[in-house]
């Protein structure tokens, strides 16, 4: 690579530290005015980077972002380590590979359209809402329809963050946190994915630019459910998210991610990168839902989700992770447990429905390295259509991992017969105190358990709704209560029309 | 790994010249694309996924003689105890890859209980139709022993016959004073509505390496059954990589037991391909090893045809600083309606050094299956323990009971008594344990 033209981007930086975001324009210009042979400046506008991927266009986001050095530093190390990995295929899906030169790594925070009522919005989105009991106002939320309560919204959220501050817990976005956080940034940043970890997380490392940030202070239970919903000035899902979330001892948070509302993005590609961090006595619980566009009846199109999750526990720690996965066209998805501390404890339940053309491999990884350690996997896969649904997991006991233990179950439910489900479950013991138990099961929805409730009345859409609620309620308990109720709405949204 | 690679290149083209006139056989043409394939493909390393917790690279670097030309006479005496002699039984010894005709009972009469070199001289149609027809291409270290193919056992059972008596198949090899490596061959066809018994075993009586790169293909035509018996308790020098794969035809039902309790490495490649409809096959395993020992088993049910069964149970018990591998697949194919597929696998570790592996897999692409795998690791039930104590029985020895208790569920498929009791004395004695009582 180049040098690229670090005066210019320091005189960026300088300036923007400087003067107002509006002097932008002319600053881009001093760019591009400057002798620099690679200048590609000339064809930016003044929120977006050109297409492709280099060093000069990590500068431009860092600079963009108004970030220290050490940032660009660790981004660029990244972006160096990515370049010379190349796109995993192990995996069970198949995709056409993206052009990572064909995307656009910088946009500001596009000014959403918005509409004058809900008439304008796509009635089968409404429909979706309706079902799933969304209120109306929040229906225009999602929908980004002008609101006369804005004012409203607006309160509560600043009710909430008040409530956060008096306990001294700090939620905000990636970007913010980098800027007024940087010692607990650089701290923790990198050190559960760390930026080779694999493609896409180095992808991630060197190119984010939303995201949240979330300290929990010692000994703080934070009183309520954290969820980037309410971080009003970072609304929408970004294309390559970091979230960095760290429970200090003795201190406890349970954050939501995603949204049951059907979420339709541009962005073809996405690659996030979760990092949490428990210390001791901490208890950490995330829960996601993720409902992206999972392309059309026939495949096209669609969200490729391609996500790193991982914890670490330290001493009594817990990380609990609950996913409900119903949408993308592709998932490749592990969130994992390092359970590092003594008498920590790992927990991953997992409902993954796929349908029409879906593709999901997603499962778990729990690393038991520290002495009476303890992991739960619940996993439940619905396929449905045509539709390929994997569990792939690695259960690992480390030689000093004594009395450790690991319970494993994972079921497949099939709808159909071109569908196909998959289980590839990895352990791996070097302890013989372990005791580690894996079960699987394969089946699909007895006629008989139909015909039962087609007997007392009940019809076939809604008799396959409960049994399919039944056969993930393990999971669905672990989640919040407001989302369990929606999560169960959606699954049968989700399997809609795959049984006939 | 390299200068084993070159010194198979340079033995393949001598072997080819030894061959002179039997090089224009079309069994030739199938050796060489084998050898083609392993020259491209070279021995498989830990980035192969199927070879992720496998090192070869230790066993390998050894300097095999590949070719090895001298035998020696064995006396039936010294190595009677590895036969099982308190049977009647037909046998086919091999010493050095080379048949013995004194040490063995042969038959040509109902069916062929014969040699593969006498079968690749006698019946053409036999190996165009069966010959290298059941290993999957893609597993080099078959490929090596394709390759090098020119004797082993070959047995047929021709239309309803059923076998009146077990069938041994016995190699050895002999003490010299330099590693070596063999690559016997056995082809097995029990055909419509036949039944045989066999019980393969590899013995190396010499004290430098010896790696065993054995292949076998079995085809179990309609309605035959089959049952098949490893019995891998080599000593400490010898490493065996087996590859066996079976293609079963409609309503038969194959029983291949694995008991490996010796060697110093073991690689066991199981694949069954059902590709008739009510097919039924088993897979059995105990493992009994300790310190400096290493067993894989890597199988395959490929279920292809509606309404079959499979069966798998693998057993293993590990002391010392010996590690396991366990990686079972079970594959469903579109329209397999009706599958039923059954995977069990129970470890226990008796020391801190000793470490298993395992990794279940089921892929499925049909709906109406039952299909389920279960998977443990763990320790003897402290109670059972501390109950069997309170009764007078010594730790070592209930500990022992235990084991045996736990590992015994592997032999429910052994059919011929004399066998399960010999089995039954070899786990005890690798438990170090006398179990006073009749099994």
């Amino acid at each position: 690579m180049p040098h690229a033209p670090a005066d210019a981007v320091k005189a960026l930086r300088y300036k923007q530290n400087n003067d107002s975001m509006s002097n932008e324009d002319q600053l881009l210009e001093e760019v591009t005015g400057s002798d620099y042979k690679y200048g590609f400046y000339t064809d930016i506008e003044s929120d977006k980077a050109p297409n492709g991927l280099n060093e000069d266009i990590i500068r431009f986001i860092s600079a963009k972002k108004n970030e220290p050095e050490w940032m660009l530093d660790w981004r660029l190390d990244a972006f160096r380590k990515w370049e010379k990995m190349t796109e995993p295929d192990w995996a069970n899906i198949h995709y056409p590979k993206p052009d990572f030169q064909a995307i656009s790594y910088y946009s500001a925070p596009k000014q959403k359209k918005t509409l004058d009522s809900l008439d304008e919005v796509d009635p089968e989105l409404l429909k979706t809402f309706e079902k799933l009991g969304i209120s109306l106002d929040e229906q225009k939320r999602l929908t980004g329809v002008a609101m006369d309560v804005v004012v409203d919204s607006v309160s509560v959220a600043t009710t909430f963050k008040k409530t956060l501050a008096e306990k001294g817990i700090i939620f905000c976005a990636i970007s913010e946190a980098i800027q007024e956080h940087p010692e607990l940034v650089k701290k923790y940043l990198g050190t559960v994915v760390p930026k080779s970890d694999n493609f896409y997380a180095a992808l991630n490392s060197a190119v984010f630019t939303d995201g949240s940030f979330c300290y929990i202070p010692k000994g703080v239970k934070c009183p309520m459910e954290l969820s980037t919903y309410f971080r009003i000035n970072e609304a929408g899902t970004g294309q390559f998210e970091r979230t960095l979330l760290i429970a200090d001892e003795d201190s406890y948070v349970s954050y939501l991610e995603g949204c049951t509302a059907p979420t339709r993005d541009e962005n073809q590609l996405h690659a996030a990168v979760v990092e949490l961090i428990a210390l001791d006595d901490a208890e950490i619980k995330y829960s996601t839902v993720q409902n992206w566009y999972p392309g059309d009846k026939n495949g096209k199109g669609g969200v490729f989700n391609f996500v790193t999750k991982r914890g670490i526990c330290e001493r009594n720690a817990k990380i609990s992770w609950t996913q409900v996965e119903t949408g993308s066209a592709v998932t490749w998805k592990y969130p994992s447990c390092i359970l590092k501390g003594e008498n920590s404890i790992g927990e991953f339940y997992s409902v993954a429905v796929t349908n029409n053309y879906q593709q999901a491999d997603t499962g778990t990884k729990m690393i038991h390295l520290g002495k009476n350690t303890k992991s739960t996997i619940i996993s439940k896969g619905i396929c449905a259509g045509k539709s390929n649904g994997s569990y792939r997991g690695l259960v690992k006991i480390g030689p000093r991992a004594e009395n450790a233990r690991n319970f494993s179950q994972c079921d497949s439910l099939l709808m159909g017969s071109s569908c196909g489900s998959h289980t590839f479950p990895y352990i791996e013991t070097q302890n013989k105190t372990a005791k580690v138990e894996h079960e699987a099961t394969t089946s699909k929805i007895g006629e008989d358990q139909i015909f039962y409730c087609n007997q007392r009345g009940i019809g076939e859409e809604e008799a396959i709704a409960l049994i399919v609620n039944g056969y993930c309620k393990d999971v669905l308990n672990q989640l919040p209560m407001e989302f369990a109720v929606e999560a169960q709405k959606l699954l049968a949204i989700s399997l809609e029309g795959s049984v006939g | 790994m390299e200068a084993l690679k070159d010194k198979l290149e340079s033995s393949f083209i001598v072997f080819e010249n030894e061959l002179d006139d039997d090089a224009k056989k079309p069994v030739h043409k199938i050796r060489q694309q084998a050898f083609k394939h392993f020259e491209k493909a070279g021995f498989p390393t830990k980035k192969d996924e199927e070879w992720k917790y496998t090192n070869l690279k230790p066993i390998l670097k050894n300097d095999f003689r590949i070719l090895n030309k001298s035998e020696n006479a064995i006396d039936f005496k010294d190595v009677k105890r590895f036969f099982l002699s308190d049977v009647d039984s037909y046998k086919l010894v091999f010493i050095d890859g080379v048949f013995s005709s004194w040490l063995s009972e042969t038959t040509h009469d109902k069916f062929d209980i014969c040699t593969l070199s006498s079968m690749l001289n006698r019946y053409e149609d036999v190996t165009k139709k069966y010959f290298n027809k059941a290993l999957p291409q893609a597993e080099t270290m078959a490929s090596i022993n394709t390759a090098f193919a020119r004797e082993g056992a070959f047995i047929r059972i021709k239309k309803n016959q059923t076998v009146d008596k077990p069938v041994q198949v016995v190699f050895f090899t002999t003490a010299h004073d330099y590693d070596i490596m063999t690559q016997p061959r056995n082809l097995v066809v029990v055909e419509e509505n036949a039944e045989v018994k066999i019980v393969e075993r590899h013995q190396s009586l010499s004290e430098k390496a010896v790696l065993t790169n054995t292949a076998t293909e079995i085809f179990a035509e309609k309605n035959s059954r089959l049952f098949y018996y490893k019995v891998q308790n080599d000593n400490m020098e010898a490493s065996m990589i087996d590859s066996t794969s079976v293609k079963q035809a409609e309503g038969s039902n194959v029983r291949v037991g694995t008991f490996s309790f010796g060697n110093r490495f073991i690689r066991n490649n199981l694949n069954f391909f059902l590709e008739g409809e009510h097919t039924e096959s088993h897979m059995d395993g105990i493992t009994v090893i300790d310190e400096g020992q290493f067993v894989d088993h890597h199988t395959l049910a490929d279920h292809q045809k509606p309404n079959c069964e499979s069966h798998e149970l693998y057993k293993g018990i590990y002391d010392g600083n010996s590690s396991g591998v366990f990686n079972g697949k079970v594959m469903v194919h579109p329209h397999a309606q009706k599958t039923n597929a059954f995977q069990q696998n129970n470890n226990i570790l008796l020391t801190d050094k000793a470490s298993i592996d395992t990794k279940p897999q089921l892929e499925i692409y049909a709906d109406d299956v039952q299909c389920s795998h279960g998977c443990t690791i763990g320790q003897l039930n402290e109670d059972a323990m501390f109950y069997m104590q309170a009764r007078g029985i010594p730790e070592k020895e209930a500990k022992a009971l235990l084991l045996y208790a736990f590992a015994n569920d592997g032999l429910r498929n052994v059919a011929i008594p004399e066998l399960r009791k010999k089995l039954n004395k070899q786990i005890a004695t690798k438990l170090n344990v006398d179990l006073d009582f009749e099994l």
